[in-house]
């Protein structure tokens, strides 16, 4: 039990992966030394050596296709990409090999590999800094992709990215990396691939993931000093949804708002609005809404606030749906 | 680019070192440092005495002492417009900068050596590229700043945009060199119409899937297109041999075309170098790969702590090779300048420094409905809809005195 940063989750979750499991390999550009720009490799090179904390060469294709071949060969290789903008010469490999591999085999073939992106915005960089790509993945048949929101799920969810058999995309939250949080680490952790209701509430509900979801808190908070009572809850898992939680919770409170920081169209929230009016019809007061980014390029970042969805923002939207 | 985003997200990196590091610091092995081999063409040394060379003297022998003089005035007002934009940056003002320090003479040799109807592709360092392209230093801060992502008029100076995504502007680099081609715009003779294209990367860069796929397509197209790497000796954290384990300019040989290592702290052994090669892809020869062979002096940005990875005592090495103070030493014992020229120059590198300054701080900020501008050339009906929404929803605001 204690408190750490996400960053330091995730680094501490890594650790504990790499000593249970000899086959677990780093690799990624800068993570050796380093400790990667985020640090969240910190101390890995030092302490598992040189063959399982890889400094790659600057090539984005290059580490998931040599990450593709090393889990061929068994080993289990947790990728880190340096930044969102930055998956996209990887691109290929992810959806044409590593999505598709298993299905060609026939079932004779697995690809245990994670590869990490730190995602989003908000923290003043340059272009292709900060950029959400989750629904392109999601939307690739054969991956699983999954995003962090605070310290305990990274501690845990890395581990269990790493353990799992399929090929899984690990999302985390950039501008909540020095975010702190408990984490017990002798607890049992909850399932991978769950929602959480992250705050009860029984007037709408507040469907987040990510750097969103503390967002979604602050919303839920200031909305309850105005007497209205918001459910939060953080996703956790883009592909698959857990659609069973947040129906439940949407069948409870009958209206809906879903945030994200990529642009809406055709983004997470669009998948989910169309399965919620298919399950929840009769039980919906309000149509579901979506605060999102704006359909278009990432901004430069003297106008990311206004690009982002806020705490104003999300109210605005929980005041539309309860007026609806 | 790049970024250690360790600083801006608020953690301890720039701190002072534990002194447990600055022992190790202390006690760790002196590295070997590279001092780019015999193959390197060098025309001044680092003392700055002239070494002779009967392939290249030819490329600088029409160069007039007002010629040399203004190569060291660039250099040394890169470097001042450079340093001002760190300040800048330590104070606020730019979110990040990625600084030339070190890497000045690479930059002002290959600047100078292009003619105006060539074209640069560069990376987000070339500040010295742009300075010589005749580029406003403060279109270069915008970025930095976050009031745009580059916004200059690529066309204006034949300067394209900064490329962030690394190796990218590699290809289309080439890809331009290869419209200069079927424009016919190659081996004609005239002086003044035949063109070619500069690609600038880094020593990273070369690992990249792009870059490799730009010199197959240069090669095969024979396309008037100058491969130009800085190889500062660092991608980040990694040094070169994390990305090569055979000199860069000699990949060059395996892809079909020729390839050159170049002392990249000296101004006129880069001119020398870059000339031959536009030449040579101006009168149709086909590409060259230029491997300039530099030091990154400073942090890889300012939000880089190269403490982390590497030992002052390479840096120190690299001081003694700084590409201004071997030119200085030149022009001084060729008397090609004299103290008032370099007071001068100190007064002209001031006011400049002050230019910049204050064109950063009196930049206006976008407005927030600007972000809709420029995605499309036609109209979009998605981009309308949501100015619309985005104006309406502040609209809402209006009178309430937040905001
Ligand atoms: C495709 C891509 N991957 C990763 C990065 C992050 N990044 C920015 S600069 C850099 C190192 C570049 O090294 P080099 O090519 O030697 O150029 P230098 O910065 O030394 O001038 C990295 C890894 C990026 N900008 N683009
Ligand atoms: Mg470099």
């Amino acid at each position: 039990m204690g408190s750490m940063t996400i960053a330091k989750g995730i680094n501490n979750g890594l650790r504990a992966a790499m000593e249970r499991d000899p086959k677990v390999v780093l690799m990624g550009e800068d993570i050796g030394k380093l400790g990667g720009v985020f640090r969240v490799t910190d101390g890995l090179q030092k302490d598992f050596g040189e063959d399982r904390v890889i400094d790659t060469p600057l090539a984005e294709a290059g580490i998931v296709g040599t990450a593709i071949g090393m889990a061929l060969r068994g080993y289990r290789p947790v990728v880190e990409i340096q930044f969102d903008g930055f998956i996209y010469p990887a691109f290929d490999h992810i959806v044409s090999q590593v999505a598709k591999m298993r299905a060609r085999s026939l079932g004779k073939i697995k690809l245990p590999m994670v590869i990490r992106i730190p995602v989003g915005g908000g923290i003043g960089a340059v272009e292709h800094h900060s950029e959400s790509n989750e629904a392109y993945f999601a939307h690739t048949a054969g991956l699983k992709v999954v995003c962090c929101s605070n310290a305990e799920d990274a501690y845990w969810m890395i581990q269990q990215a790493i353990e799992s058999d399929d090929p899984v995309l690990f999302y985390e939250p950039k501008r909540r990396y020095w975010d702190k949080g408990e984490v017990d680490e002798s607890a049992a952790p909850r399932p991978l691939l769950k929602a959480q209701v992250c705050r009860e509430g029984t007037d709408l509900t507040l469907v987040a993931y990510g750097p969103m979801v503390k967002t979604c808190l602050q919303a839920a908070e200031a909305a309850a000093a105005e007497g209205k009572n918001l459910e939060v809850i953080d996703l956790r898992t883009l592909s698959p949804l857990d659609l069973d939680t947040v129906a439940a919770s949407v069948e409870k409170t009958g209206r809906t708002v879903i945030v994200h920081e990529a642009s809406t169209f055709l983004g997470m929230g669009a998948e989910i609005a169309a399965a919620l009016q298919q399950r929840c019809f009769y039980h919906l007061e309000a149509p579901v809404l979506r605060v999102g980014g704006y359909n278009l390029p990432y901004p430069p970042s003297k106008l990311e606030e206004e690009f982002l969805p806020d705490l104003d923002r999300v109210l605005d939207a929980v005041d539309r749906s309860l007026a609806f | 680019m790049s970024d250690n985003a360790v600083a801006s997200s608020g953690s301890t990196a720039g701190t002072s070192p534990a002194e447990d590091e600055v022992l190790a610091e202390l006690t760790a092995p002196v590295p070997e440092v590279g001092d780019g081999g015999p193959e390197m063409i060098q025309l001044l040394t680092p003392e700055g005495q002239r070494v002779e060379n009967t392939e290249y003297d030819e490329y600088v022998k029409d160069l007039t002492d007002e010629d040399l003089r203004g190569f060291y005035r660039d250099l040394v007002l890169i470097r001042r417009v450079d340093a001002e934009a760190t300040a800048l940056q330590r104070q606020g003002e730019l979110g990040i900068w990625a600084s030339l320090l070190g890497q000045e003479a690479a930059q002002v040799g290959s600047g100078r050596a292009m003619r105006p109807q060539d074209y640069a592709f560069p990376t987000y360092r070339e500040h010295g590229v742009a300075w010589c392209r005749g580029v406003n230093p403060l279109n270069l801060l915008g970025l930095f700043r976050g009031v745009n992502h580059g916004g200059w008029d690529p066309n204006e100076k034949n300067f394209h945009l900064y490329t962030i995504v690394i190796g990218a502007q590699t290809l289309h680099a080439t890809g331009y060199a290869m419209g200069i081609q079927r424009d016919g715009d190659v081996g004609t003779g005239d002086a003044d119409r035949d063109a070619a294209v500069i690609a600038y990367f880094g020593d990273g860069a070369t690992a990249q899937g792009d870059v490799n796929e730009s010199f197959v397509y240069a090669a095969v197209n024979n396309a008037p297109v100058v491969f130009f790497c800085q190889n500062n000796q660092w991608a980040i954290s990694e040094p070169n041999e994390r990305q090569t384990r055979i000199p860069l300019y000699q990949r060059a040989r395996g892809f079909g075309f020729p390839g050159v290592r170049v002392d990249g702290n000296d101004v006129l052994a880069v001119y020398a170098v870059t000339q031959q090669a536009l030449n040579a892809a101006r009168s149709g020869n086909g590409p060259t790969f230029i491997e300039a062979y530099t030091y990154r002096m400073g942090a890889h940005t300012t939000s880089d702590d190269p403490t982390k990875y590497r030992v002052s005592a390479e840096v120190e090495v690299w001081k003694h090779r700084d590409p201004i103070e071997r030119l200085k030493s030149y022009l001084v014992h060729t008397q090609k300048a004299d103290q008032a020229f370099f007071d001068a120059l100190e007064k002209e590198g001031d006011e400049l420094a002050v230019a910049v300054r204050e064109g950063c701080l009196s930049m206006p900020d976008p407005t927030p409905d600007s972000m809709f501008d420029h995605i499309y050339v036609e109209e979009h009906p998605v981009v309308e809809a949501e100015r619309k929404e985005f104006a309406a929803y502040h609209a809402g605001f209006e009178g309430e005195g937040s905001h």
